[in-house]
């Protein structure tokens, strides 16, 4: 067995004649923790899409475990299943994801899909919310949620299926920084090597904690791979592709000066 | 200093009263929580009981019996900790309309005279077919309040999909009721954000141009929206069929309330067509 999960072959995408993704060649390894970096527009939301074969690439091929996604290879129903069984995504708006009259029916949602049995469902979902501490949201309708309690129901909704793949779309965007915490929390100890990550965000700070490898977009292309130690200390990659900022700080002395802004708020610097 | 006057569009008037309306639906989901006679009726009970109630009362040919239903119906209200003043809100506001509609059958309706308005003869039968009309909507439009208000909106979906209603039509009301609420938050700040870049009152044309665009970008959004959730659908296995859990269990007092109900329309119906 290949350790490629899903193999990327020069791969493009445009939305009306607006190119969004411009020839990606990218391998993700079985059991990796991929961060796709870019501003926004560089077209990480776009290729996750892809990966999650909810859109197909123009040219190019994207394999899933040595098959090529294709909109008849995901209208049959085996394959399907399969597919769907063992990949689910988070998208960014969780209003979007949500649409179920309560949080116990959008976690039953996905697992009825896949035609789990009822007892199956009910002790999968039990499990799922008290890992994710939301049992006592199980009646409550979506739009009684607060954001932080959306965005972990809709992770919660994709977790319950058991995904060998997770697809994150800005899982931290919108975020309180409690609610982020838990969020990283949550995702970097889901994978343990052995189920794949792919989380598109444009946050520095917590690259480190949820991926292996980074990978950085630039207007629909790969402009760069690398750690997440060897992209966050490459200055010119992340002021090129929109990922920096010049950040104003004002020291105990009451020195008020702008340096690039690399680390977590609350670091220690100079 | 002069006081700040905010002019709000008849569109934009209409939107945040719906919105709220709509948030007062959730005020009604809390009280569905509450603890009432019915809050803890099983939802297919109380749904097929009150569409019993309601045929009964839309059948019934005596007026004794439709009041003394309605009766009933209102102390069913009270018991399960409706608020009187959501009931009385919603009688008078139901009243001036239906006796809106009901009106012309006052002088229409040929009959014995009993009074003379403007000079134009009021029957005493179009007054039985006018407090006809009033009492069946009346006691109809009691009785959805009482559903609606001491049942939570997904136990309803769940009744419905418990009782055979085609599950891609529950779906559908399902998301329409959860959606309403984003595009309707959508829309309002939509206004809010133009207002808080507008000097001044805009003329009656200009404003009708821009909620028309308004409601065109609503549009837009609600297609876009649209196309999203139903990728979110896709993503999770979604392939045109609906499936669901069954999740409703009938005990004990739902099977006495189901009797009730039961025992209860039968004597409307007996009664109403005697």
């Amino acid at each position: 067995m290949s350790d490629s999960l899903f193999d990327v072959r020069g791969v493009t995408f445009s939305y009306d004649g607006v190119p969004a993704l411009g020839g990606i060649d990218l391998s993700i390894l079985r059991g990796e923790r991929v961060a796709l970096l870019g501003a926004n527009g560089s077209g990480k939301s776009t290729f996750l899409r892809l990966l999650d074969g909810l859109d197909f690439a123009q040219s190019g091929t994207i394999d899933f475990d040595g098959r090529t996604l294709t909109p008849g290879q995901l209208d049959d129903s085996s394959f399907a299943h399969d597919f769907r069984r063992r990949v689910g995504l988070v998208f960014q708006n969780p209003d979007v994801q949500l649409f179920n009259a309560t949080v116990f029916d959008e976690l039953a949602f996905g697992p009825l899909q896949i035609g789990w049995s009822s007892d199956e469902i009910r002790t999968r979902i039990d499990a799922v919310m008290e890992s994710l501490d939301i049992a006592r949201l199980a009646a409550r309708p979506p739009h009684r949620l607060s954001m932080g309690e959306k965005k972990r129901v809709a992770i919660a909704s994709v977790l319950v299926i058991h995904p060998e793949v997770l697809l994150l779309d800005e899982p931290t965007a919108a975020l309180d920084p409690r609610s982020q915490s838990e969020i990283i929390n949550l995702l970097s100890g889901w994978s343990g090597g052995t189920r794949t990550a792919v989380t598109a965000t444009h946050d520095l700070s917590i690259v480190e904690d949820i991926a292996d490898r980074c990978v950085v977009f630039e207007s629909g292309r790969v402009a760069a791979v690398g750690t997440p130690r060897e992209i966050v200390q490459n200055e010119e990659l992340l002021h090129r592709t929109g990922l920096l900022h010049a950040h104003r700080h004002r020291h105990e002395s009451g020195v008020v000066h702008s340096h690039p802004h690399l680390h977590r708020h609350g670091d220690h610097h100079h | 200093m002069t006081a700040a006057v905010i002019h709000r569009g008849f569109v934009e008037k209409t939107l945040t009263s719906l919105l709220h309306a709509l948030e007062r639906a959730s005020s009604s989901e809390r009280l569905a929580e509450q603890r009432g006679l019915l809050q803890h009726v099983d939802a297919r009970v109380k749904l097929l009981g009150c569409l019993a109630l309601i045929v009964a009362a839309a059948v019934s040919r005596h007026l004794d019996t439709l009041t003394l239903l309605f009766a009933a119906i209102a102390i069913l209200a009270l018991v399960s900790r409706v608020p009187l003043h959501l009931l009385t809100r919603a009688w008078a506001i139901i009243f001036v309309f239906t006796a809106a509609i009901a009106l012309p059958a006052l002088f229409t309706t040929p009959g014995q005279s009993i009074a003379t308005v403007a000079g134009i003869p009021v029957t005493l039968q179009g007054l039985r077919s006018a407090a006809f009309l009033v009492d069946r909507v009346e006691s109809a439009t009691t009785l959805g309040l009482v559903l609606i208000s001491t049942t939570p909106w997904p136990q309803i979906i769940a009744a419905l999909r418990s009782l055979r209603v085609p599950a891609a039509v529950v779906l559908i009301i399902g998301m329409t009721y959860r959606y309403i609420f984003v595009l309707l938050r959508s829309a309002e700040e939509m206004f809010i954000a133009r207002r808080s870049r507008s000097i001044g009152r805009l003329e009656g044309a200009v404003r009708r141009r821009m909620a028309t665009a308004t409601a065109g970008v609503l549009l837009g959004k609600a297609l876009a929206l649209s196309d999203e959730v139903y990728l979110a659908m896709q993503a999770r296995g979604f392939r045109g069929e609906v499936r669901t859990l069954e999740e409703l269990r009938m005990r004990g007092r739902d099977w006495t309330a189901g009797a009730l109900f039961t025992a209860a329309a039968i004597v409307a119906f007996w009664q109403g067509l005697r």
